[in-house]
């Protein structure tokens, strides 16, 4: 089921502010979408927003083309799940599982042993055969999300809503259940939605993120488009770890203030910039400035940490373990050509895909 | 812990049960001795008086319909009170409380003054041959007004931590409004809306002020158990006296009984 939402505004209760900005989105049949953004953002308002929770809303949010408000539950085909996953205490999970379909009214409501089935086939599905009988208490968390998950998926439903599902679960069953969660969506042809406001779960198992702040959304677009071209230097920052220099532009090349940082060409004009880069994505060279090195314990991914003392400040960067120490550890300069750049919070066109400074001769050190 | 403050504690605990077995056993203990000083025959026949029998009815009409008038009553407002954020909310919430700390010869008075012959609506409800004062929707109307928060009391604190994911979730999932109450919500709080009730049938059946101020005292007629006790009483009639008050005193403690065991039941269930 696909998803079309046009400058939707919503106002916290009693209050001027808004949680949601005038935010136009469309969401395709599909895709799994994540909305992703620090607490406030204003993700889950928007998720609750296309479920029909909550009162009421400027502008337009139609699912398959129609308006949903008004209009039966039933009829919206829509499988919510909530952050703490909201099972009913009182019921069976079998009971929880089908509780969706014995709501409906008896005209379309399936016979028991058809409703037995289809909680069997779910129970099957979530990997929980025997616990139909359990309550929700005597399951683990990764369980519940799982039974939540079965709870909603029972009338059928073409839209799936995913409010911070993995977020009360350890980080061994949260990888576990979002990889079978994405498996579930590609095999049932779902539509899916999720918020969350983990990068790294987003990177992992959405086709498509949507970067949300303050109410707006401030980018939209695949994993890598949003690592190599960010919208924003928020959005750069929101996506990882990230290095600042500011600096300014003048005759083709970005001259960053500190020097020990080296100057990279670029096709924009004159004026001030900033520019952002991964910390992988720096390298030392041996000559060129007068920044020491200083190795640090820890690392990530395979990539040791070396802290980088510049004239006035200390960056920390990501370094391949053997080229450690390859350049020396002192008189470097430091190489960000793969930055990205922005002037007054916007990407400044023309900044080389490729590293810059090859040109230059120099030694790698990471 | 050290020896002496575990010989001060047991100190305590002795005190306690002490004042508890002097304050509030022992009474009903005199009661019940007082009501079989002639014999258990005795008692029972007592009980058999068609104005004692009439009072037994009354009380228990009386106090069978404000229980459910409440029940209903005390879950839609602890419900819209714990569920929703609006403006006034504060008001309600102390309004709810208010039988509790009014005293409730003060609520029998109200009644009065709006229903009595020399009431606001008294002459009206005179031409139309409406008895509400000195007659049983009277006894109904103070008891409902005393016994009001005690369903909605003991719902609040419960349906507070309940939330609303799990009826959104019910919402969502094509459940409207009564179905999300009655499949979702009730259920889910059954413990505390029982003990809320218990609360209620046990207040309803021992209210005297505010009955008293309304009923008239008309044996037979306007008087529930607790009234027709202090009749019994003034007149002299020691043995049925004391024989209803340990019916009433019985009544109150089953309730209170039952009330005490759901709630340790609930608290394992719970924890």
């Amino acid at each position: 089921m696909s998803v079309q939402i046009q400058s939707l505004t919503r106002r916290a209760p009693n209050a001027s502010r808004k949680m949601l900005d005038g935010v136009s989105l469309t969401i395709e049949d599909g895709a799994f979408v994540a909305l992703v953004g620090p607490s406030g953002a204003g993700k889950t308002t928007l998720l609750r927003t296309i479920a029909g929770l909550d009162g009421p809303y400027e502008g337009t949010v139609l699912v398959d083309g129609q308006v949903l408000a008004g209009r039966p539950m039933r009829e919206r085909r829509i499988g919510f799940v909530f952050q703490n996953y909201a099972l009913f205490r009182h019921m069976t999970v079998a009971r929880n599982i089908s509780f969706g379909l014995d709501v409906l009214p008896r005209g379309e409501r399936p016979d028991r042993g058809a409703i037995a089935a289809r909680v069997a086939e779910l129970l099957e599905l979530i990997q929980l055969p025997t616990l139909g009988g359990a309550y929700p208490d005597q399951l683990s968390g990764g369980q519940r999300q799982r039974v939540a998950l079965a709870r909603a998926l029972a009338t059928k439903p073409g839209l799936l809503l995913l409010d911070e599902p993995f977020g009360a679960l350890d980080p061994i069953v949260r990888r576990q259940i979002r990889r079978w969660l994405r498996g579930l969506h590609d095999q049932l042809g779902l539509t899916t939605v999720l918020v969350t406001h983990d990068h790294d779960e987003a990177l992992e198992v959405a086709d498509r993120l949507v970067v949300m702040q303050n109410g707006r959304i401030v980018q939209e677009a695949a994993a890598e488009t949003l690592d190599a071209a960010p919208a924003t230097p928020f959005v750069m920052e929101f996506l990882g770890e990230a290095l600042e220099f500011a600096g300014r532009v003048a005759h083709g090349r970005f001259l960053p203030d500190d020097p020990n940082v080296l100057s990279f060409a670029v096709s924009a004009g004159d004026g001030p910039a900033t520019a952002y880069l991964r910390p992988h994505e720096a390298r030392l060279v041996a000559a060129g400035g007068a920044a020491r090195a200083i190795p640090l314990t820890g690392g990530q991914g395979g990539l040791r940490r070396l802290a980088v003392a510049l004239g006035t400040r200390e960056v920390e960067i990501l370094v391949l373990p053997e080229r450690l120490g390859q350049a020396g550890t002192e008189g470097l300069g430091l190489d960000i050509g793969r930055a990205r750049l922005f002037r007054d919070g916007a990407p400044l066109a023309g900044a080389p895909p490729v590293a810059s400074g090859q040109e230059l001769p120099r030694v790698t050190v990471g | 812990m050290g020896g002496p403050s575990r010989r001060g504690n047991a100190v305590l605990v002795a005190a306690t049960y002490l004042t508890v077995l002097a304050v509030l056993v022992l009474p009903v203990l005199l009661v019940m001795v007082e009501a079989l000083r002639t014999g258990i025959a005795a008692a029972w026949r007592s009980l058999l008086d068609p104005d004692a029998l009439s009072a037994i009815r009354l009380t228990l009409l009386v106090t069978l319909v404000a229980t459910l008038v409440n029940t209903a009553g005390g879950i839609m407002a602890a419900w819209l009170v714990t569920k929703y954020r609006f403006r006034g909310r504060g008001v309600l919430v102390a309004l709810i409380e208010l039988p509790i700390s009014v005293s409730p010869v003060i609520a029998g008075l109200v009644w009065l003054l709006l229903f009595g012959r020399q009431g606001w609506w008294g002459g009206w409800l005179d031409q139309h041959d409406i008895q509400i004062a000195f007659a049983t929707p009277g006894i109904l109307l103070a008891t409902l007004f005393v016994t009001f928060p005690y369903v909605a009391r003991t719902l609040m604190p419960f349906m507070e931590q309940q939330g609303r994911e799990a009826e959104e979730a019910a919402f969502l999932l094509g459940a409207g409004f009564w179905r999300t109450l009655w499949r979702v919500t009730l259920p889910d709080a059954r413990w505390a809306l029982l003990s809320g009730i218990l609360l209620t049938t046990a207040r309803g059946i021992g209210e005297f002020g505010a009955v008293s101020v309304v009923s008239g005292h008309i044996p037979g007629l306007t008087e529930t158990m607790p009234l027709h006790i202090e009749t019994l009483y003034n007149g002299y009639q020691t043995v049925a006296a004391f024989t209803m008050a340990a019916l009433l005193a019985l009544i109150a403690m089953a309730t209170v009984l039952l009330r005490s065991f759901l709630e340790h039941d609930f608290r394992k269930a719970s924890s």
